[in-house]
């Protein structure tokens, strides 16, 4: 009976709005999935279809074997832990949590609303009212009145966001734990993407409408397929280049006036105009002239224009000839150089680190989206 | 300054309000005084003497207990009918978007700002060309409390709707309540207040009301006609009575309320 979410084709407009555009997604049964993306792209949209708050426009849902593209809410084995929580003011903890088995006539619902309070770590609160807990316990009264129900899955719109970091961060830990011991399918929606990163086993990536990239956290960061996913999920750097040639595995490419190697499996594209991105922690910053591992790639004749010491490591902005900041983070481990500004600099990194994306995107895309969310 | 004249000067406030509250509530006073009033004479103004006679017969002025009754009645329907309209017009005007609802908000407005002398005169004025000029009583009376009473019924429920977030019936729907269990579960309760406030607000415009009821009324006498007719010859004693347990019932139904909402909130 429970399968896999497949979303296919999904469209929702507003008028002449495309809020989500030709949406295909597959979320396997069990997963614990993450929606990332900036506000406005579209995620509460997707869950609303999915939960059937929002009709879509274009496309289908299904679960396993059902279409449930056209059932009313109340029909479909899936709940949803609200943005705002959407607690009933008027009921108290108890009957908020037991809401939902009331309402399909389940037996025994003293024993399950105390064992989920257990879970969620409120029991002796199930005669308060919504008002008199904590934003974090109420954000866990919507999670068990939400669980109670064994869904087939749970759809979580950024249910921590109006946390502090402190108290996010931790229950960040304790969702992780919770879906481990109940096995149901999470979609969990969030605009942060470190939250995304150590939550979730698969990110989808969106903007404006549209699952720019899907894969684990790992290998979305590893080898982003669009500068908004290099941009947006970490940080990058992306300098323009040219193609020159495919020699064995790898291509060649030119980048303001040097020659950079990367292997053919890591670039978007197979010849022309490119960018060709690294991450900045994979960059070694050296003296200007010294020598460097054979092979590496170097972009040569930086020169600081900015320290931050973060503790266990230190930020540096590098101006190249070219005018463009790079940014590179070196690990405070006590083995490297540290440089002042106004120092000339190298930046080499490995070819097995670089990866090529397509020119005609713009580089600039999800930079912002990162810093407001 | 003096001590006195600093703990006055700490005071000052509470003084003010304690001078507020005695202008507020002296009328009332004077209303439960009168009603165990033993006047001398018919028309007596004055508290002549203490007796229990008035409570124990408040039916003695010839029709008074007719019109209190006939009031009574005319209040409770007109309460029902005009919360249960009002009530649906402000879902539809809240919950729908619909051609002419800003319109209807203003046409709904109207009545309120409208003087009362204005609306009871032109109402007489339809009644008569319509041709119930013979027949105005009891129903034509319920039709223009029901016509007042409604407009204050959508304002009342509106805001407290529009305050509502559409989200917690979303949130109950996802929990597998359909649209029926939805709206008893979730929308009613946290509507009532506002619905139960428009129902009171309709029974004391309606209980009270004297133009429009007046012009409307053909032969049939409500409270507030039977008093100012009275006024005019002479006050019985037994309308304080009347006056006194209404607004006892009044308190008493504050008091009940704030009760409750005290226990709810614990
Ligand atoms: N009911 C609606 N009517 C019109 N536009 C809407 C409606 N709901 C959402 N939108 C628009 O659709 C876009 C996506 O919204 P949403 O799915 O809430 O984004 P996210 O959850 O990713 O922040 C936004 O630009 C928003 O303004
Ligand atoms: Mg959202």
């Amino acid at each position: 009976m429970a399968g896999d979410l497949v979303l296919s084709g999904l469209t929702k407009r507003f008028g002449a709005f495309t809020a989500v555009d030709d949406l295909d997604l597959t979320v396997p049964r069990g997963a614990f999935f993450a929606l990332l993306g900036p506000s406005g792209c579209g995620k509460t949209t997707t869950l609303r279809m999915v939960a059937g708050l929002e009709e879509p426009t274009a496309g289908s849902i299904g679960l396993g074997d059902d279409d449930i593209t056209g059932l009313r809410p109340y029909k479909r084995p899936v709940n949803t832990v609200f943005q705002n929580y959407a607690l009933f003011p008027h009921l108290d903890i108890f009957e908020n949590v037991a809401f939902g088995l009331r309402r399909r006539g389940v037996k025994e619902i003293r024993r399950q609303v105390e064992e989920m309070l257990e879970l969620v770590e409120l029991v002796g609160y199930g005669d308060r009212r919504p008002a008199q807990l904590s934003g974090g316990q109420q954000q866990r009264v919507a999670l068990a009145r939400a669980l109670i129900n064994r869904p087939e899955v749970l759809l979580l719109d950024e249910p921590l966001g109006a946390l502090d970091l402190k108290l996010r961060r931790q229950m960040q830990i304790e969702l992780k734990r919770i879906q481990t011991e109940v096995g149901i399918t999470f979609v969990h929606v969030t605009h942060d993407q470190e939250e995304a990163m150590t939550m979730a086993d698969t990110i989808a990536v969106m903007n404006a409408g549209v699952i720019e990239q899907r894969g684990a956290p790992a290998v979305l960061y590893d080898l982003p397929a669009t500068t908004f996913v290099a941009n947006f999920l970490g940080q990058s750097n992306l300098v323009a280049g040219t193609i020159l040639e495919r020699s064995g595995e790898d291509l060649v490419i030119d980048a303001h006036g040097s020659k950079q190697v990367v292997p053919v499996k890591r670039s978007r594209v197979a010849d022309g105009e490119v960018w060709v991105g690294i991450r900045p922690e994979k960059v070694f910053l050296a003296r200007a002239g010294s020598e460097t591992d054979t092979g590496a790639n170097s972009l040569r004749g930086g020169v600081v224009t900015d320290v931050s010491y973060c503790g266990v490591s230190t930020q540096y902005l590098a101006r190249m000839p070219w005018n463009q900041e790079l940014t590179v983070f070196e690990q405070n481990t006590g083995a490297r150089d540290t440089f002042a500004v106004g120092d000339s600099v190298d930046l080499h990194w490995q070819p097995s680190h670089t990866f090529v994306l397509d020119a005609r995107q713009d580089a600039t895309a999800g930079v912002e989206a990162e810093e407001t969310g | 300054m003096t001590r006195t004249g600093r703990w006055i000067g700490r005071h000052l406030v509470l003084f003010a309000g304690f001078l507020v509250l005695l202008y507020l509530f002296t009328p009332i006073f004077v209303v439960v005084l009168m009603s165990f009033n033993d006047p001398k004479s018919r028309l007596s103004y004055e508290f002549d003497g203490f007796t229990l006679r008035n409570w124990q017969d408040p039916c003695q002025p010839f029709g008074l207990c007719d019109a209190v009754s006939t009031s009574l009645r005319i209040g409770l329907l007109a309460t029902v009918l005009a919360t249960a309209l009002g009530t649906l017009m402000a879902f539809a005007m809240v919950r729908h978007r619909y051609r002419g609802r800003a319109a209807t908000s203003l046409f709904i407005f109207l009545p309120m700002a409208s003087p009362e002398i204005v609306l009871g005169s032109s109402l007489l004025a339809l009644f008569v060309s319509a041709g119930f000029g013979g027949v105005l009583g009891f129903w034509t009376i319920l039709i223009a409390h029901v016509m007042f009473c409604l407009s204050f019924v959508v304002v009342t429920v509106k805001a407290r709707l529009a305050g509502m977030d559409t989200r917690l019936e979303q949130a109950a729907m996802d929990l597998y309540a359909n649209e029926w269990q939805t709206f008893w579960r979730i929308t009613f309760p946290l509507v009532f207040p506002g619905i139960l406030a428009a129902a009171l607000l309709s029974f004391s415009l309606s209980f009270d009301d004297f133009i429009i009821t007046n012009l409307n009324a053909g032969r049939t006498v409500t409270f507030p006609m039977y008093v100012w007719g009275s006024a005019q010859r002479d006050i019985p004693p037994q309308i304080n009575v009347i006056g006194t347990a209404m607004f006892m019932l009044a308190v008493l139904l504050v008091l009940g309320g704030e009760l409750a909402r005290r226990r709810r909130s614990r």
